[in-house]
């Protein structure tokens, strides 16, 4: 992809003013619906998305469950006015896989074997769209769980890095830039994305997808940078938690 | 029935006969209400409407598109309603099934029938383009009163919509050659410019069970009301809109004090719209 923006300037500032290594501004709030078993809402940069958890209940259609473990069934879906030009509602072949990608991340981290014959439904609104709404869901969707009570080995977390503003007009490769949690203007213009979910008490990656060019440093760097960005949300999910649990960070 | 709404109905039932609700409401008071808008930065109109525990988000996405053939100096305007699976454990994904139909079609009906947008002024070269205005709502927390949520919702989002000129002044351009009097239009509209709206009518929803009519039903008091009658008043009192739902009846009288009951509510109603969207 042809970049004909101007997306970092020579100080290693990025054009929405950020470091390179510098996420997007991030807020997240557990526990926003009633009727849900667990809930979260979450803002990441432009970013708005809701996610929420049902079950362990039983799973229906009966063909679909699994006498030995739980199913999990993340259904990620856009809102028709969360982007530019409004989009048909109803799942698409996109959101049809990441709906799969997230379910089999999360899928790690839940204590299946817990709930033979159950479904966990986790379902993730994007309202607002604006780059990285995968990374924005399946984070949401980890704080949902642990607010729902599911017995998870870790709190899934997701964020991306990718590389900007590098290729001639001739397609060589000069110089690009590494940098964490690409913004709407990188993402459409840039050179590469690479999304992960870790569980991040052991770094074991859940997710993890890339499209663009990328050499093999550029690559370490970039999981390197998602990596960390991946921890610092972790912090803000578990302030989430414990915020709405009334626990301050020194009674635990 | 199993065991539990059984013994839920009695207990409303009992509450009801003694002119009580299980939330300490009177019969004909709502609950607490929040309209909040522009939250969605990526629609050209958008709120957030919580009603108790129900919690609807509108959004209004804009284009320009081509007229209907009967009406062609008319903009076209399209509402729907998604019951997504996050708001209740009882909704499924899929295509918009029966209650979801129900609800962006009354909605719509009491936005399109009082000509709340006004069409003519969304029409750009007669026959050839006009504005398509589409409402999309989402039901993201259900704790019943879908209707006046939804509604309040649709219409908090459009009284604050922007037409996204500015976005589409690329478009039309090219066109001028062929239309001149795309050229007025765009000399006339440099900039975003609201909505054109006329004063909604407002809905308010009633519910019966056990010979009680309540307004404004939660959840566990619509999963035992017999019957549920919308209605829609404007500013005058006069009455717009209407939907019954539910396979209970009521006598002619009872549908005399509902109307009744409606202009009271649908007043307040009207003074908390204006003040979320600040005129």
């Amino acid at each position: 992809m042809k970049s004909d923006k101007q997306l970092i300037d020579e100080t290693g500032i990025r054009s929405d003013g950020r470091k390179p290594d510098e996420l997007r501004n991030v807020i997240i709030k557990a526990g926003v619906l009633h009727r849900a078993d667990g809930s979260c809402y979450l803002e990441w940069g432009g970013n708005k998305v809701i996610a929420a958890v049902y079950g362990p209940r039983e799973a229906i259609p009966r063909h679909s469950q699994n006498s030995l473990r739980a199913i999990v069934n993340a259904r990620y879906n856009m809102a028709a006015f969360s982007v530019d030009d409004r989009k048909r509602p109803g799942p698409d072949r996109r959101s049809r896989e990441i709906s799969k990608v997230i379910s089999e991340a999360l899928e790690k981290v839940i204590l299946t074997d817990y709930y033979p014959r159950a479904a966990i439904d986790v379902n993730i609104e994007v309202l607002n769209a604006e780059a990285g709404t995968r990374c924005a869901g399946l984070t949401a969707a980890g704080v949902a769980l642990a607010d729902a009570g599911i017995p998870l080995k870790d709190i899934p977390v997701a964020c991306a890095a990718g590389k900007i503003g590098a290729t001639e007009e001739d397609g060589t490769f000069t110089g690009g830039h590494v940098v964490l949690d690409l913004g709407k203007e990188e993402d459409n213009f840039g050179n590469a994305d690479l999304p992960i979910a870790i569980a991040p008490r052991t770094n074991e990656i859940l997710l993890l997808q890339m499209d663009g060019h990328l050499s093999s440093d550029e690559f370490e760097r970039a999981l390197d940078y998602a990596i960390k960005g991946c921890h610092d949300i972790s912090k803000l999910q578990k302030e989430a938690l414990l915020k709405k649990y009334n626990v301050s960070e020194g009674d635990e | 029935m199993t065991i539990s709404p059984v013994i839920k109905k009695d207990y409303l039932n009992q509450l009801a006969s003694d002119g009580k609700r299980a939330d300490g409401r009177k019969m004909n008071e709502y609950r607490p209400i929040v309209i909040e808008t522009d939250i969605i930065g990526k629609a050209e109109g958008s709120a957030r409407v919580t009603i108790g525990n129900t919690q609807v988000v509108a959004g209004i996405k804009m284009a320009i598109g081509t007229p209907y053939p009967d009406t062609p100096n008319q903009g076209v305007m399209s509402t729907a309603a998604e019951l997504i699976p996050l708001a209740s454990p009882d909704f499924e994904a899929g295509p918009p099934r029966e209650n979801a139909i129900e609800i962006s079609r009354v909605v719509d009906r009491g936005i399109r029938e009082s000509d709340v947008i006004k069409f003519d002024e969304l029409c750009i070269i007669p026959g050839e383009k006009i504005w398509l205005c589409f409402i999309d709502i989402h039901i993201i927390d259900y704790d019943g009163n879908l209707f006046d949520a939804s509604s309040l919702a649709a219409l908090a989002a459009l009284l604050t919509t922007k037409v996204p000129i500015e976005q589409h002044r690329e478009s039309l351009e090219p066109l001028i050659e062929k239309f001149p009097d795309i050229q007025t239009y765009l000399d006339t509209h440099q900039n975003d410019y609201p909505l054109p709206v006329r004063e909604p009518p407002i809905s308010c929803t009633f519910a019966k069970f056990n010979n009680t009519i309540v307004v404004d039903p939660a959840l566990d008091e619509e999963e035992i009301a017999d019957v549920r009658l919308t209605v829609a008043t404007d500013e005058k009192g006069d009455i717009r809109a209407m939907q019954k739902g539910l396979n209970g009846s009521f006598s002619v009288e009872e549908i005399k004090n509902i109307i009744k009951e409606a202009v009271i509510n649908g007043k307040e109603l009207r003074i908390k719209l204006k003040e979320s969207i600040g005129r």
